[in-house]
This record gives C-alpha cells, structure tokens and sequence, in this order.
C-alpha cells in the first residue's frame, strides 16, 4: 500500500483502503505529539509551504506544526502580505516557490478547483487545505479519525452533517469519505442552505432538525459562515439559532452515546449552544490534537519513501 | 529470484536455549536486573523481547518492563522508494531516564536499524546505558555498532537472506539461511 497520487485533493474518489492507511498512519503520529520531544527527523531537509488566501488559524498552525514535528522546514505565506498583492497569478506564486525547492505546496484558496489547477502547472505535491466551496480533504480525514477512535469503527454508523451545507466544503469532503467508509450521512440546514442535488451524492437530505437528529451517532455541526451569507439566505442569525442551533433538547433524539463534532472556529450561541460545546460528548478539541495527527499521516505519506517490505535488514 | 537451498540454523530448541543463554548474560553483566528495561524492536525483537522477559524473571523473580519500538520515523532510506513501510504503535509505557535499556532484535546485519533505534530512545529519554540483543548477528555492519549478548554469529554472503520465524507471528520458530543463486 502507497500512496500513489501527485497530489492530494479530495477524498472523492479515494478507496475505503487509501482512507483506512491514512487513518492507521496516523495514530502512531499522535503519539509523537504527545510526547515531551514532539520531533522526529522523518523529513528532515524537507520542505513544506504553506500557502494561505484565506484566513485561516487552525488549518494552517496545524500545517505548520506538523511539519515541524516531522523535522521538515515549514514556510508560511499569506497572501495579504505578499506578491500577491501586487497583482501576482496564483500560477506565477506557484511556479515562484516551485522554483524555490518546495516538496510540497498546502494551498487554502476561496475559489473551488484552484489546488487542482495548482497542481497541474508545479512540480511540488500539492495539498488542498480547503478550496473554496468543493473540499477540505484533511478536515475529513480528521472527523473520520476522531469518529473512528470514539466509536470503534465507521461503517454503519448514522452521522448528522448540521448547517451551511451550501458553503462548506468540510460538508463535501464527510460526504465523500464518510460514505466510502460505510457511514449513512444525513446533512440538515435551512432549504436556502442545502444545494438542491444534493442527495445525488448519496445522503439524505432534511429541513427539520429534529428528523435529522433522529437515532443519530453522530452530529457534525457546520460553523455557520457568517462572511459567505450576503445574500439573505437566512432572515437572521438569531433565527438560525432559534430553529437550527444544537442544543441539549434536541440532542435528546440522537443515540444516547452520541458524539459531538465542530470543525471550529465556532459561533457560540449560534450553530452549537455553549453546554454542548463543552460536554464530555463533544471530540472538538480532540478534532485539533487528531488533526496535526492526520497532516503528519498525510506529510509522511506524500514525502516518505522506503522498501517495499518495510523492513531495512 | 531463485531460492533454491533453504538451509535451517537453529531450531525452536536451538533459539529456546539461545534465550536462555541470553537472559542469564544480561543479568550476569548488569550483576542483577535493577534499572534494567527491555525493549523489543518491531516487529520480531518484540517477542523476542517478551521470552527474555520471561527467562529474566525466572531467573530473578522479577519482571522487568518491557516496550515495543517502532523506528519507521527515523529511517534513513524513506526517500529512496516510493513505497512507504506502515508505521506501527511505539509502547513504551515507562520512562527510561536513568535505566539500562536492553534493545532487542532477529537480526543484526547494517546496522542501520538500531542507529534508528538508538536515535529514537534518545528522543524518549536519557538512558543510563543502552545494551543490544540479537538472535542472529549476519556480518556486514554499515555503521559501528556490536552487538551485546548474541543468540548465534552467521557468517553470511551479503546476498544471502536469512529469516527468523516465531511462533507468536510466523506460527513456528526457526532460523534459516537461503542462498541466492544468480
């Protein structure tokens, strides 16, 4: 087993088996970070840049840290203070750092597609870091690998994708691996906020939260993403909160042992009520440690190299 | 690849008392077994490590702890395929300030492996003295290191394989040599 892709862009189309490596690869990972030398000289003389048009603290710190902890170097570029501003493509930055002996370019982009077009033009592996509304491939890796390790397994369980289902790209990428992995997935928002094929993808799709809810194992809650909604689709955020927020009442109708997921940062009061932000049955600051597990799973497996029989005598 | 003579070196008797043999050197050479700490290198040193454990504490009426080791991470050679090794858990639940660490592998051969090894513990902690065990030591050392306790010395050609067997993995104990006829 390998990874054996350029670049990684989604968890569409990526096997049960690939995802599965993935999240075995990063166990031993969380580890190291747990450790007081949270350095290993994995790769070493590397070199990851990250490179961000999107704010973003998790995301990229996470990036950066566990790139670090692999002995890599670790650059970051934001774009607001860089050639960017003064009018550089996207391809030319690329090509830019490409030159500069980049192994690996992690690209966060507000538009849909633009790791692939990335990757396309630059020898350095990229990695998608959230592109636009298409996917975020890694925080999918992350929520499976916290699912995972709370529950045991994937398959068959019922996980609720709560919010912007519109917006979010965290959504896409659940729904592709989470399905791949033998997971029933239901996504809930309001009817302006769920994309209307989107039970082509093979989810089922509510407008009532308590049906959504109903006999869940899990519950993803989508931040609702206060810079993308100009438009009125909702009429106003103390009314999302009313009818969509989760809360200890409507958790009620889930699985007794259910699990609480966030992928930050949250809007407290608004999409999560703040007890349930913080109960024992929430993972969300599990999802950060089990994230820098994950991107170094990914580093490692998109950098390392060895024998094909693991085994070095 | 033809491998036609697959010549056996010891039997499950013959790594039985080679264990033994080992287990008595360690607690010979350390005058008892204070400080003293095992650690099995994945994935046969592990339970290699485990039957010294049991020796050991035959001999002492002691346990003494013992952890597992994965050097994937510290491999020297990750960069030279494309086909990564899959890391497995490193169990070391104790610390190894201030003890003696016995490592435990099959084989010795480049060497490479407990250069990684020995690059790991120290990221874990500041050992006392680090010690070696190995069932089988083939030659051919890359790097300068020596075994402490040795189970058998094999003299080998470096194309030669040799492969240890045990029964808690392989199902059967055993050494064996194959020859490599090109």
């Amino acid at each position: 087993m390998s990874f054996q892709r350029k670049d990684l862009l989604g968890l569409r189309g990526m096997t049960a088996q690939e995802i599965s490596y993935i999240l075995d690869t990063a166990l031993p990972m969380k580890d190291v970070i747990q450790r007081d030398i949270k350095k290993v000289p994995t790769l070493r003389g590397k070199t990851v840049v990250c490179l961000f048009y999107e704010a973003s603290t998790r995301t990229r710190t996470s990036f950066e840290l566990a790139g670090k902890y692999m002995s890599a170097d670790t650059i970051n570029i934001s774009t607001s203070t860089s050639s960017v501003v003064k009018g550089e493509s996207l391809i030319d930055t690329g090509k830019t750092i490409d030159a500069m002996g980049a192994d690996i370019i992690v690209l966060r982009h507000g538009a849909s597609g633009a790791p692939a077009l990335l990757g396309k033009h630059v020898k350095a592996r990229i990695i998608n870091a959230g592109d636009g509304f298409h996917e975020h491939p890694t925080q999918g890796l992350l929520d499976m690998l916290t699912i995972r390790e709370r529950k045991g397994t994937l398959e068959g369980l019922t996980v609720t994708i709560l919010g912007d289902i519109l917006h979010s790209r965290v959504a896409r990428s659940n729904i592709w691996g989470l399905t791949t992995m033998g997971a029933k997935v239901r996504v809930c928002g309001p009817a302006t906020l769920l994309p209307p094929e989107i039970e082509a993808l093979g989810v089922e799709a509510f407008t009532s939260v308590e049906e959504a809810l109903e006999g869940a194992d899990v519950v993803n809650v989508l931040r609702m993403q206060l810079e993308r909604q100009q438009k009125g689709l909702f009429p106003s955020i103390r009314e999302y909160a009313r009818l969509f927020a989760l809360n200890k009442e409507r958790l009620k109708r889930c699985k007794s042992d259910v699990l609480v997921l966030h992928p930050g940062p949250m809007n407290r009061g608004v999409e999560i009520a703040n007890d349930v932000a913080d109960a024992d049955f929430s993972a969300i600051e599990e999802q950060v440690t089990n994230g820098v597990a994950v991107r170094m799973a990914i580093l490692y497996l998109m950098m390392g190299g060895g024998t094909a029989n693991g085994s070095v005598h | 690849m033809n491998l036609p003579d697959k010549a056996q070196l010891m039997d499950s008797e013959g790594i039985r008392r080679a264990i033994t043999r080992i287990a008595h050197e360690i607690v010979e050479k350390n005058q008892g077994v204070e400080d003293l700490v095992l650690v099995g290198i994945r994935r046969r040193g592990v339970p290699l490590a485990q039957r010294l454990r049991e020796k050991i504490s035959d001999i002492e009426s002691l346990n003494i702890p013992l952890g597992s080791l994965d050097i994937t991470l510290y491999r020297d050679d990750l960069s030279t395929s494309h086909v990564q090794p899959i890391i497995h858990k490193t169990e070391v639940p104790f610390s190894i300030d201030g003890k003696i660490v016995v490592l435990v592998d099959d084989v010795l051969f480049t060497g490479r492996t407990v250069r990684a090894a020995l690059d790991a513990l120290m990221d874990m902690g500041r050992p006392q003295a680090i010690q070696l065990a190995v069932l089988v030591d083939r030659g051919h050392r890359e790097l300068p290191i020596r075994a402490d306790f040795v189970g058998k010395n094999v003299p080998t050609a470096k194309k030669e394989i040799i492969s240890v067997c045990v029964h808690e993995i392989d199902g059967d104990d055993s050494v064996s040599i194959q020859k490599l006829h090109l």
